[in-house]
């Protein structure tokens, strides 16, 4: 076992226990701290799989911003100190049960599955797409990604993989998320109550 | 032990969100909800940077899908945290139970 697959298992146990500890945790705070460690740790998932840039958007994003939003969240909503907000044992015992068949499902989904067109041997580091590859891409350059064929798809002939770049949806999310963001501004604007003093 | 491929990585995004829909079903804070979204979304990005890193041809639609996604997610955390401090200013509880305004 190398060095990297033994980093591998490290950061994988660390996020998959740190991802049931927020289904199981009770306290809502408590819940966001786990999820810190979920996250990071996926960022550590994202660097070990060559993909430094994704892993650093994940640690800004998320682990930045996600978070501090959901701790705020938590914040203005507080509740009593004798409010409980538990689910009841049988609910635990059924949602418990369709989890493990989910798990079961996908795991046994991706173990049949025939992964030969894959390529058998591990992907050369130099291989790698850095940043400027990304940047490329999103820009509209067409140069970004090599021409070839799907592998996988279902047909006589094997499908040509057509070269595409992504300006357009690179522009439609950013308008997205403007119109999310004054949308939320507007939902969540301060409006004092009928009868409030001031 | 084998190196690792694959499909330990498609076991962590599985483990993820499976979580995440545990999270979702099970808690009963407004919040809670949001955050089995937040970990239901990091599975499907475990599993696109795992595509993007097995297979060469894949290797930019993977990261700059698992970035798109991202997007969506603080797009999404933002939007819905705004709908529960409303529905906090409404109801004075995020318990998702006291929801039933439009009950019959």
């Amino acid at each position: 076992m190398s060095f990297a697959d033994f980093l591998f298992w490290i950061v994988a146990l660390w996020t998959g226990l740190s991802a049931v500890m927020v289904v199981v945790t009770q306290n809502i705070v408590r819940a966001a701290l786990w999820l810190l460690f979920t996250l990071a740790g996926t960022a550590g998932l994202f660097f070990l799989l060559g993909a430094d840039f994704v892993g650093a958007v994940q640690l800004l994003v998320y682990v930045g911003g996600i978070l501090i939003l959901l701790v705020f969240g938590v914040m203005l909503t507080a509740q009593g100190p004798f409010v409980n907000l538990r689910a009841g044992a049988g609910e635990w015992a059924v949602s418990i049960v369709v989890g493990l068949l989910l798990l079961g499902l996908l795991v046994s989904a991706f173990l049949m599955t025939d992964w030969r067109f894959l390529p058998a041997q591990p992907p050369d580091p130099a291989h790698s797409r850095y940043v400027n590859d990304l940047g490329l891409a999103l820009l509209g350059s067409r140069d970004a990604t090599p021409p070839g064929t799907l592998p996988g798809a279902p047909g006589p002939e094997p499908a040509e993989r057509s070269r595409v770049a992504y300006l357009l949806p690179f522009e439609i999310v950013s308008v997205h998320l403007l119109v999310v963001l004054i949308g939320a501004a507007y939902l969540a604007r301060a409006r004092r109550r009928r009868g409030a003093r001031t | 032990m084998t190196s690792v491929g694959l499909q330990e990585c498609l076991l962590v995004g599985a483990v993820l969100f499976v979580a995440g829909i545990l999270c979702m079903v099970t808690k009963r804070n407004a919040i809670g909800i949001l955050m089995g979204s937040e970990l239901v979304l990091n599975g499907a990005n475990v599993n696109f940077v795992a595509f993007a890193y097995f297979h060469d041809l894949f290797n930019i639609e993977g990261q700059i899908f698992a970035l798109f996604t991202i997007v969506m997610a603080a797009a999404e955390a933002a939007i819905a945290l705004a709908i529960v401090l409303n529905f906090y200013n409404n109801h004075v509880t995020v318990d998702v139970d006291a929801a039933e305004d439009l009950k019959g």
